[in-house]
């Protein structure tokens, strides 16, 4: 189990917890409409970079906590990470040759493939859907990748 | 699509089941969690726990804006707090004028409806709270105030600032309670209008300025300028606190109903303080009492004939 130690445990923690914050800070209207998803950005990192460190309990537990922070349908950001973080560990291997400006379109995808499910489950559950400004969230996301990928690389010795 | 399988990520590490499996479990443990969030109630119990455990989050999120209105009251010079006391004074001194008639008219007013002494108000007790923190948007019209379950706060209890409604309590936590305020898009509130007594539902629009009052008849009486109460007929605010005042009035004569909108009298964005309120139970002004409104339970007479 030396393995697990070199496990960047404490910066997933500590990142994911940033990005929750940088989440529900309160913004003005109209840049808090096209946030990007940041947990699911730092989830995504993490499950390319670390997918052992985490898992998926990790990820899910941080949509768990945008859900009760936000006041959603328990649980809808909490599946909507855990299918993004198990995509992107399912394919690490293969996302880990890429540039950071190649794996944006993937982050795009996902991102997207985030906002559908929470979309959908807010349909699902009557609660009134937010602006269709939404969909411009996963296009600032995949920009603001390559930029959140460094960052949070700087907190890990990376292999 | 083979790397979805699971055969990749298991040749990858080897400890425990795959990435597939787990996600698995996680997202049948989801569904699971919505569907009871959503049809019973057993979760409230969860999420009050959960509250707590973000309570401190939201604290720390909220700091940067909160050490910014500490620091701006600390430095207020002399002269503005002196001008700030000298404008309190004189409010004061406004509503003790308006209030020095009130007890001879509540004690003329029971005297009118035959009652032997003054009721007493019917809000029973109050307890203030800070807010934490807001949101404002289209589908969403929330504060979030540092009082809770701790404190005595209960689901549905009506909150008020001094001008008027604000709103009611939606969610609650063990030190924190999330308010659902009432231009939420997503609330309705039953209203009277003060001149001429017309019953009407105000629905929030999820703009914190406006109110519409898309239920009433052509032909009913409602003036711009209008103060709309509380009716006390939702069963969550007590009959005659002040709402609203009618700022449009459009008759199209080929519509049924008329379009009213409303502008709050509570300051919605601009009020750091809410007051919770608890009613006299058994108050004329009140609202049904929850053992009359129990379906199940038998409704207990409150007074035995003699």
């Amino acid at each position: 189990m030396n393995l697990a130690r070199r496990e960047p445990r404490w910066a997933v923690f500590f990142t994911v917890l940033l990005a929750l914050i940088a989440q529900v800070v309160p913004l003005p209207e109209w840049l808090s409409v096209v946030r990007p998803s940041f947990v699911a950005l730092v989830i995504i990192y993490w499950s390319i970079y670390a997918p052992h460190a985490g898992g998926i309990f990790a990820p899910w537990l941080a949509g768990l906590a945008l859900d009760v922070f936000k006041g959603d349908v328990l649980a809808q950001n909490a599946l909507a990470v855990a299918l993004v973080a198990y995509i992107a560990m399912s394919l690490h291997q293969r996302l880990r040759n890429q540039t950071l400006v190649q794996q944006s379109l993937f982050v795009f995808a996902m991102l997207t493939l985030n906002e559908f499910v929470v979309w959908g489950i807010e349909g699902w559950s009557g609660h009134p859907v937010a602006s269709p400004w939404r969909w411009l969230q996963p296009m600032v996301g995949a920009m603001l990748w390559p930029f959140i990928a460094l960052l949070v690389g700087r907190t890990h010795a990376r292999s | 699509m083979a790397v979805f399988g699971s055969a990749t990520s298991r040749s990858f590490g080897g400890r425990g089941p795959s990435f597939g499996f787990r996600f698995f479990c996680y997202a049948v443990l989801s569904v699971v969690l919505m569907y009871y969030d959503r049809h019973g109630g057993f979760l409230d119990t969860a999420r009050y726990g959960l509250q707590a455990a973000i309570y401190p989050l939201q604290l720390a999120v909220n700091s940067p804006s909160a050490a910014w209105n500490w620091l701006e009251e600390s430095f207020t010079t002399r002269e503005k707090l002196q001008a700030q006391v000298d404008q309190l004074r004189n409010d004061l001194r406004a509503q003790q004028l308006v209030t020095i008639r009130h007890a001879a008219l509540e004690s003329e007013n029971a005297t009118l409806r035959g009652l032997n002494a003054a009721m007493p108000d019917v809000i029973e007790r109050r307890l203030i709270g800070e807010v934490i923190s807001f949101e404002f948007s289209k589908a969403r019209q929330r504060l979030l105030v540092n009082r809770g379950g701790r404190h005595g706060v209960y689901k549905g209890q009506p909150v008020v600032t001094g001008d008027g409604v604000l709103g009611q309590v939606f969610r609650i936590g063990p030190f924190s309670s999330e308010i659902i305020l009432i231009t939420d898009s997503e609330h309705g509130l039953p209203v009277t209008d003060v001149r001429s007594g017309v019953p009407a539902i105000a629905l929030g629009t999820g703009d914190s300025t406006s109110l519409e009052l898309p239920y009433v008849p052509q032909n009913h009486d409602v003036k711009v300028g209008d103060l709309l109460v509380t009716s006390g007929l939702g069963r969550v605010f007590p009959h005659g606190l002040p709402v609203a005042r009618v700022t449009k009035v459009e008759r199209d004569p080929t519509q049924l109903l008329a379009q009213i909108h409303a502008v709050p009298l509570a300051g919605i964005e601009s009020d750091r303080e809410v007051i919770f309120i608890w009613e006299r139970p058994g108050h004329p002004a009140a609202t049904a009492t929850p053992e009359a409104l129990a379906v199940e339970a038998p409704v207990t007479p409150a007074v035995t004939p003699p």
